[in-house]
């Protein structure tokens, strides 16, 4: 490839750029989502404690800047004496991961059921199509409860469920923008060269039909988080003493007189790791798809 | 018309049947049965757990089991409870006003803050209250509910102490049930401030189960006003000499509506799964802390209808909203 050919390439990505960091938001939840992947990359140099080690002398010590505050715990410890600040720090490793695992395993499982209902239409379109209706029909947070309540509590099955719960909006997504790209000249042409039904789906369209999904992720990631804590809060996600989030608040619910910190801060953690990929998920939408642009 | 009704009244058999099959399958997925999840710890007979079995069913084969709790489901016969042994049905429509109470207050919240805050924004473009707004609503929209409660419980109930933590009213008041909404049907009690109790504890469960509401129509009404506000006849209204005021309510907003009023009928299933954390939280005797419940007591029949009848609900407001949508706007109606 010749240096002239090669030149529209970053054009496009400052494009893209531009567009991103038009919405200031965008660029706020970047910087939060750079800001916890370095954390939870760096877990283990971050933390101060082990996140489960328990310091029986020095329980629910309040943070640094209260009376009573050690430098050793800086963000004060919770009922039986563990770090919040480490057990925050080693939370957001496994934010990340819920998020990354459900929402990658959300977009294969989906993207492979709409485009196979896209691609095989009739009787195949239709089943996927129901079912997907079906599970909408339920509150997403009551489903993911009834799946945990009959495999058991825990964060792996958490997460399955979540998973189940996400699917139908990859599943619809991928089927709608397939459709559309189905009745292009492109796949025509590639077809009657042709092309194989798996190459179709995943080599000649699946790529035109990223846009929206990408932003789908983004917004599924936040999904998967409030989702699994959520469930870790009602005690059916992440058993304890797992540093996750939501499984922290629901033990701290009986010190919320004595120790607000115990109770807050896992929810701030919440909240920003939220807002970070909702934010990112806008500002990929107003980059990517110039139809929803305002 | 005739023919947009029924069509949309036979597409929702399909997904009725898949419904109960869902909830049917849910129940056999359990690992053993709901008699052996509900007993086995406490080693009884094998005698009495054939017995139980044969009680509630649950030696018959799949496809009969499945073809008989349909043919209950149609006439309104959902079971009854491993653990009370009462109809589940009775004991859902005894919790269920007090859902469909905090859940329509909390809608309400969010429509009458979220309308005039969104409507303003749209006015405003691009001004200090604008930006300010629209981060708050992804904010809001990004809130863990379950703790967003809580911190409300910690900062009204206990710090400032104005708001009850938890339940529908005191028990220093009786309320006969009479609509099964607790701030009505307080009007016709004999004590004094029976209302006033009632109010004080719904006011937090509302504004939390209501913030995610609030954020989606702040936002949802600011973009559907921005794109009316552009629209010929607003520009014409305006031309006409209109008032400022006159052209945006009249001409813009009741146009704007639409999607508006949309986006809120289908939010329905969110707020019901919304409702399970706040009535957790805030101990709110509604079906969503009945179903919450009824998973540490093993009790999967409860947990079978509560969700089977929530889901049914949840297809009628659709229907309901989808055929509102063709009423509104004739174009859609095929």
């Amino acid at each position: 490839m010749s240096a002239t050919q090669a030149a529209p390439m970053p054009g496009r990505l400052a494009l893209f750029w531009r567009s991103f960091a038009e919405n200031r938001g965008a660029v706020v939840g970047l910087a939060l989502m750079c800001i916890l992947i370095t954390v939870s990359a760096l877990a283990d140099v971050l933390a101060l404690h082990s996140p489960v080690e328990q310091f029986r002398e020095h329980f629910l010590i309040p943070p640094i800047w209260q009376e009573g505050g050690l430098w050793d715990y800086p963000l004060g410890t919770d009922d039986v004496g563990r770090d919040m600040l480490s057990r925050l720090i080693y939370g957001a490793r496994l934010s990340i991961i819920i998020g990354f695992s459900v929402a990658s395993l959300a977009l294969i499982t989906g993207t492979t059921l709409g485009l196979t209902a896209a691609f095989a239409g009739g009787v195949v379109d239709i089943f996927i199509m129901r079912l997907m209706d079906i599970l909408l029909v339920f509150p997403s947070l009551l489903l993911a409860i009834v799946i945990v309540a009959i495999l058991g509590p825990g964060l792996f099955n958490a997460m399955l469920a979540v998973v189940v719960v996400t699917l139908p909006g990859y599943t619809r997504l991928a089927r709608a923008s397939a459709l559309a790209e189905l009745a292009r000249d492109y796949v025509t042409a590639s077809r009657s060269a042709g092309a194989r039904t798996f190459r179709l789906m995943f080599d000649t369209v699946l790529p035109n039909c990223l846009a929206p999904l990408i932003v789908q992720v983004s917004l599924g990631f936040a999904v998967a988080i409030l989702d699994a804590a959520a469930l870790g809060f009602l005690g059916l996600g992440a058993q304890p003493p797992t540093p996750e989030w939501g499984t922290m608040l629901s033990g701290a619910l009986q010190f919320y007189q004595r120790a607000w910190w115990v109770l807050a801060l896992p929810g701030l953690a919440i909240l920003f790791t939220v807002l970070a990929f909702n934010l990112v998920g806008d500002g990929l939408r107003d980059a990517l798809d110039p139809k929803l642009k305002r | 018309m005739l023919r947009f009704l029924l069509g949309r009244v036979a597409l929702i058999v399909p997904t009725f049947v898949g419904v109960t099959f869902l909830a049917f399958l849910l129940i056999h997925l359990v690992p053993g049965d709901p008699i052996e999840a509900r007993v086995g710890e406490h080693g009884i007979s094998e005698e009495r757990l054939a017995e139980l079995r044969h009680e509630f069913g649950y030696d018959q084969p799949m496809w009969k089991q499945f073809v008989d709790y349909e043919a209950q489901v149609l006439k309104g016969d959902f079971g009854v409870s491993v653990v009370t042994r009462e109809p589940v049905i009775k004991e859902f429509a005894t919790l269920f006003p007090a859902t469909i109470e905090l859940s329509l207050a909390a809608i309400l919240f969010a429509a009458v803050f979220g309308l005039p805050l969104g409507v303003i924004a749209a006015v405003k473009r691009g001004s200090a209250f604008d930006y300010g707004l629209m981060g708050l609503s992804v904010t809001g929209a990004s809130m863990p509910i379950f703790w967003w409660g809580l911190m409300m419980i910690l900062i009204f109930s206990v710090t400032l102490g104005i708001t009850p933590v938890s339940g529908r009213i005191s028990d220093a008041f009786f309320v006969e049930p009479w609509s099964g909404f607790m701030t009505i049907d307080c009007n016709w009690s004999d004590d004094e401030g029976a209302c006033r109790s009632a109010w004080s504890h719904i006011v937090l469960p509302m504004i939390v189960l209501g913030t995610i509401p609030l954020a989606i129509i702040a936002r949802m009404t600011r973009s559907s006003m921005l794109e009316v506000l552009n629209e010929d006849y607003v520009r014409t209204a305006r031309a006409k000499g209109l008032s400022g005021m006159r052209v945006v309510i009249v001409h813009a907003l009741r146009n704007a509506l639409i999607p508006v009023v949309t986006v809120i009928g289908l939010s329905v299933s969110g707020l019901l799964g919304g409702a399970i954390l706040t009535e957790t939280i805030f101990s709110w005797p509604g079906v969503g802390h009945w179903l919450v419940e009824s998973i540490a007591r093993r009790d999967y029949p409860v947990l079978q209808t509560g969700t089977l009848l929530i889901a049914v609900l949840v297809i009628l407001v659709n229907l309901g909203v989808d055929l509102l949508y063709g009423f509104l706007n004739p174009r859609i109606r095929r």
